[in-house]
Order: structure tokens, then C-alpha cells, then sequence
């Protein structure tokens, strides 16, 4: 067999997936109730039967229909966005505000097409400065703002 | 005359000066990220979510309100100027609209967008405030079976009318009603799919996936994409349109507002599908079809007013039975909930300054919009001289704010980042995100009105056919389907979405 439609044969692949990871986890782990009382196993098993059905409809459809190959991933930047972000969450609490804006634009800025060191720390004092002002000045979020130690924090 | 009564009332509350100011900022902010492509009111909304919390749930709904009627004044002049829709709701209006750019009549363009916009705008406040009242006067009588029963016939709408394969559609939103129930199960306080995680038993923050799907993920998808922009700013000079113009574009601003106003209403409708539902109906029925595409005024008239027209309408729903038929309906429902408003056809009785102040303040809105957009044209812009490299790391830094202040926890972001990445190979195997995140809303909604209604039949699933209301959103949903799955129609279907890019 010979995949035609290789975007069907993936999402048919992660609908199926998807499906019966519910579906079987719901079964094995809760309690199933009857149509009358359902436990909460009931709706998971349901729906995830439904959704690993249509996962291999669309599975078997893609040996039969043609269509188009699934583009290249653009792996750079998904990757280097997303460490961004989480590197922004996760040092947020033991670095401060300015710490993980830092971290966030710097990151982000190298999975874009040009990376300029001037152009990416203007940015990044104008970000700050900004998420400082209107954030934490402003709506009163309460951000850390300086690194876990430094015991009096100059900036409030 | 009640409703004339409650549009005053509402007029009076929409006219305070702290409530014109919010609805002014919405309008700005929405122009704002209309005019930029790469971000959307989705994303918009989901950022600002947390900053609502501080404010009266009139001031705030009105402002998001305003983003998104003003995403769709402000799309239209990056489609006319640059070619790139600034909103996915604007594709069409890059058509006629760039072509009449290149002809040097970027004006009347950007001139009879904002025009017709204004017009549809003014409809259908008019047809909200009309229309929502017995609406809700009916949904109150609503039992657990009809509510499943709409939100079935609802998602097989949204399915129905999102582009591109149906069953893939479909299994998105099996995907979204399943990621959805993910938290504690409210019946037996049992911890679904939550892994020993203790962040996952409130469930996943709708915010956060919204911002993923939307946010991170067109953010990547857009760096795979040249800066290439040829930008017709000069060209701005005679903004007002001939009397050729106007003539032949009145109809179209009727049509294009009739056609959008309805199709607002469908669940899964909105602007999107209002814009190109009117530039197919303006090619129908043009006398000139050879036109199009060749800068045809019409082509711009008729799509910018029916997207503004359905942004609009597609409040009704939402504001009525309390059931989102787009994204942004699902934003504006979870800002509701932020307030502590339970959102519903009670919302009507029970705040009715909320209520007819948000009608009132879009009236107000749309005004400030052809005020906005026709003689700061200029201003906006030179906006899109911004390179994307300053704007995407802004974005994401304003995206990373709003979900880390949802809980002071890193993990939502965590979990944005997760999403990101899903939304991309969603877009990369062409399933549509926005099924996913109506079933995602909908999914517990939709869990505890089936078990209420099997509680109450005693476990007669016969119950959604035999009670009428209910019989008849399933029968309308098994209509829908079976029409759309016809070899016929599937074909014109997909003709209507793929033609036209």
C-alpha cells in the first residue's frame, strides 16, 4: 500500500492516536456508570471512540485519495519560540521580571530571520521598561522583579 | 415601545466617559492588530482576559467587543495597501482591493470599506437589539436536552462551515470536547487525565490554549514567510470615491450586510465566513464577473461589510443562549465568567446595563471606527513599515504576560508552548484550530447537559427526538450533514473556500 494523501495519513495517524488514548485510559482508570447515572469514564470512552472512528477513516482515505505532501517544518523557529516562552515561566520566580524578559526576547529574536545584537537589546529595554510600567506599576501584577538573592530589592 | 426604552437606557450607559474610553481603546487596539497581520483577536482578546479582571464587566466587554469589530476595519487597509490580510476575515478583500491599489485608487477602496463597514455596523447593532430578546425569551424554557441538542447542532455547524476536509473538522472537535473535560469531573470529584499534575485539575486554562493555537502558532508560521511587502502609501491621496463608485457599490454594501448578519448568527459563522460567502453572491450576481479580481469596487463593498456585519451578529448566540459560535464568543464567555456572570439567556433580565450598554456601545464603536480609519489613514499605515522581527518577540513577550498572570505559574506556560507546537502541525496537516476550540469550550457544558438529560429520561436516549425543540436541532444538524457529505455539494463547498485564495 502506498500512502497518497501524506497530511490525511498524519492526521489520521494523531486523530487515531488521540482517540484511543482517551478512550482506553478513560476505561481502565475510572468507572464506566450506566447511561442512567454515568461515571466519568462514560463521555471520555464515547468521544474517544468516536475520534479514533474518524482517525482511521481518515487514515484508510489516504490511501485512496491523492493530495498534497505535508510541508517542511520550520523547526528553528518553533523550537527557539517555544524554549522562549517556558524559559520566561520557569525563571521568572527565581530570577525576576527582567531576568526572563530578557531570556524571552533574546531567544525568540535568534529564531527570526536576522539577528542583530543592537536591535534585539533596544527591543528588549523597551519590552521591559513597557511590561514594567504598564504590568507591574500599572495593573499592580505581582511580578518578581530582581533575582531570588538579592534580599532588598531596589525596584518596586 | 420597550426596545426603543432599553436602546436609551443603553445608550446612557455606553455614552458614560469611562465606558466611551474602553470602548475607544478596544477600537484602537482592534484597529491596531487588524492592520498588523500576524495577530489576530483571538490572541488579542486571550492576552487581555487577565487585565479585565480589574475592571466592571460593562467596561470590559465592551472594550473586547471593540477589538473585534475593529480587527475588521483595520484588516481591510492592510489587505487594500499590502497585498497580506491583515485578519484572515480580510482574504477577499485583497482580491479587488489591491488591484484598485495598484490602479491608484487606494482611497475610494480603503474609503468605501470603511463606509460599508459603518453601515453593516449600524444594521446589526439594530438587528442585535431586535432579535436577542425573544431569542433569549425562548431559551429560557430550555432543558438539559435542548441545550445538547443546540451545541450538537452547533458544533456541526462550525464543522460544516470551516474550510478545508469535514471529517477532519469533525475529529477536531472530538479532539477539543475530549481535551476540554481533562480536570476534575464535577459529578463524582474524580480527577480526569490529570496525570499527578496538580496545576491539570482545574482543567486546561482556555486562555492558554487559545494563546497557543492562535498565538504561538501563527507566529511561527508567519517567520517561514519572507518579508516582501510592497506598500502603496502614497497612493492615499483622494480618499473620497466617485459617484461611479458609489452607485455601484451601494447594492453591494446591502447585500454584503444582509448576507453577513445572517450568516453571524450560524454557529462557527462569523466574519470569516460572512467575507467569503459575499465576494462568492458579488461574483453571482455582477454584471461584469470578468471583473473581479481586476479591482471590482464591489468585490471590496461587499465582503468588508458583511465581515463587520457578522462580527457583530455573531453576539447573538453568545449574549442569548450563552453558547459561543466562534473563538472570540468563547473569549467574550470566558470573560463573563471572570466577572462571576453565568452567561445565558438570563443575562438579558438579570444586567440589563451590561446588556444593552455592549449593543449600544458597538453603534458607538463602529462610529469611532470611520473616525478612526478614514483620517488617520496615514497613521496606521506607517505601522506596517514596523518590521515583523520587532513585532513578533512584543507579541510573545505580551502573550507570556498574560498567561503567567493567569496563576503566577510557570506551567501555563508550559502548556501555551505545548499547544503552540499542536496548533502548528494542525496547520501544517491543514486541520482548521477553530473547531478545536469551540469543542473545547463546549466539551464539559456538553457532558453535564447529557447527563442531566439522561437522568431525567431515566437513561432513554430517545429523549433529544421526542422533545420537539430538541428534535428539531438534531434533525437540522443531520440535514447539514448529510447535505454537505453529497458529492455535489462537497465539491461546490470546497470551491466556494479554495477558489477564491
Amino acid at each position: 500500500m502506498k500512502i497518497k494523501s501524506p497530511k490525511d495519513f498524519w492526521s489520521g495517524l494523531m486523530f487515531l492516536g488521540a482517540g484511543l488514548f482517551f478512550a482506553v485510559w478513560a476505561a481502565i482508570f475510572y468507572q464506566m456508570g450506566t447511561a442512567v447515572r454515568m461515571g466519568p469514564a462514560y463521555f471520555p470512552v464515547l468521544l474517544g471512540g468516536l475520534l479514533a472512528v474518524l482517525g482511521l477513516v481518515i487514515l484508510l482515505e489516504s490511501f485512496v485519495a491523492e493530495g498534497p505532501p505535508v510541508p517542511a517544518f520550520a523547526l528553528r523557529p518553533l523550537i527557539l519560540l517555544s524554549v522562549a516562552c517556558v524559559l520566561y515561566g520557569y525563571l521568572m520566580k527565581p530570577l525576576g521580571l527582567f531576568v526572563a524578559t530578557f531570556a524571552l526576547v533574546v531567544v525568540s529574536a535568534l529564531g527570526g530571520h536576522e539577528f542583530k545584537w543592537k536591535e534585539v537589546l533596544i527591543l528588549y529595554a523597551i519590552l521591559m521598561l513597557g511590561s514594567w510600567l504598564v504590568f507591574v506599576r500599572g495593573l499592580t501584577l505581582p511580578f518578581p522583579l530582581c533575582p531570588d538573592f538579592i534580599a532588598n530589592c531596589p525596584i518596586s | 415601545m420597550e426596545i426603543f426604552h432599553n436602546l436609551v437606557m443603553g445608550f446612557g450607559v455606553a455614552v458614560s466617559p469611562i465606558n466611551l474610553l474602553y470602548a475607544l481603546i478596544g477600537c484602537l487596539l482592534g484597529t491596531l492588530i487588524g492592520v498588523l497581520p500576524g495577530i489576530g483577536p483571538v490572541a488579542t482578546i486571550a492576552m487581555l482576559l487577565p487585565v479585565t479582571f480589574n475592571l466592571n464587566p460593562v467596561a470590559a466587554l465592551i472594550m473586547l467587543a471593540g477589538i473585534y469589530y475593529g480587527a475588521q476595519y483595520g484588516g481591510s487597509t492592510t489587505a487594500i495597501l499590502v497585498n497580506i490580510p491583515g485578519e484572515s476575515s480580510s482574504v477577499v478583500t485583497c482580491l479587488d482591493g489591491y488591484q484598485m491599489a495598484r490602479q491608484g485608487r487606494a482611497g475610494p477602496a480603503l474609503a468605501v470599506a470603511a463606509l460599508g463597514s459603518f453601515f453593516a455596523g449600524c444594521v446589526s447593532t439594530l438587528i442585535i437589539a431586535l432579535a436577542a430578546p425573544p431569542l433569549a425569551e425562548v431559551a429560557l424554557k430550555f432543558g438539559p436536552s435542548e441545550y445538547f441538542s443546540l451545541m450538537v447542532f452547533g458544533l456541526v455547524a462550525a464543522t460544516v462551515l470551516a474550510h478545508g476536509s469535514l471529517i477532519k473538522a469533525i475529529a477536531m472537535v472530538v479532539f477539543g470536547l475530549l481535551l476540554g473535560i481533562v480536570g476534575t469531573d464535577v459529578n463524582s470529584g474524580v480527577l480526569r487525565f490529570t496525570f499527578n499534575i496538580p496545576e491539570l485539575s482545574d482543567g486546561i486554562g482556555f486562555v492558554i490554549v487559545a494563546m497557543g493555537m492562535f498565538g504561538t502558532a501563527e507566529i511561527v508560521a508567519n517567520l517561514e514567510l519572507k518579508e516582501n511587502r510592497e506598500i502603496f502609501t502614497k497612493e492615499v491621496k483622494n480618499l473620497w470615491p466617485t459617484k461611479d463608485d458609489f452607485k455601484r457599490s451601494w447594492a453591494a454594501v446591502l447585500r454584503g450586510t444582509a448576507l453577513g448578519s445572517f450568516l453571524g448568527i450560524l454557529p462557527g459563522g462569523g466574519a470569516l465566513l460572512a467575507s467569503f460567502g459575499a465576494y462568492t453572491l458579488e461574483k453571482k450576481v455582477s454584471r461584469h464577473p470578468e471583473q473581479f479580481g481586476k479591482g471590482a469596487i464591489e468585490g471590496v463593498a461587499g465582503p468588508e461589510s458583511a465581515n463587520n456585519a457578522g462580527a457583530q451578529t455573531s453576539f447573538i448566540p453568545m449574549l442569548t443562549l450563552g453558547i459561543p459560535s466562534n473563538a472570540v464568543m468563547a473569549l467574550m464567555i470566558g470573560a463573563l465568567m471572570i466577572q462571576g456572570i453565568a452567561p445565558g439567556p438570563q443575562v438579558m433580565n438579570e444586567k440589563p446595563e451590561l446588556f444593552w450598554g455592549l449593543i449600544a456601545s458597538m453603534w458607538v464603536g463602529n462610529l469611532m471606527l470611520v473616525v478612526l480609519n478614514l483620517p488617520l489613514i496615514g497613521m496606521w499605515v506607517k505601522l506596517l513599515t514596523v518590521p515583523y522581527r520587532y513585532l513578533y518577540p512584543s507579541i510573545l513577550v505580551f502573550m507570556a504576560i498574560g498567561v503567567f498572570s493567569l496563576s503566577n505559574n510557570a506551567f501555563d506556560v508550559l502548556i501555551m508552548a505545548v499547544f503552540g507546537v499542536l496548533g502548528y502541525i494542525c496547520v501544517k496537516l491543514e486541520c482548521e484550530p477553530a473547531p478545536m476550540i469551540l469543542g473545547f469550550i463546549l466539551g464539559p457544558l456538553m457532558e453535564e447537559n447529557l447527563r442531566r438529560a439522561m437522568l431525567l429520561s431515566r437513561g432513554d436516549p430517545t429523549v433529544f427526538v421526542t422533545k420537539p425543540i430538541s428534535a428539531a436541532f438534531i434533525i437540522a444538524a443531520t440535514i447539514l450533514l448529510i447535505v454537505v457529505a453529497l458529492p455535489t455539494i462537497r465539491k461546490k463547498r470546497e470551491e466556494v473556500f479554495v477558489e477564491e485564495i
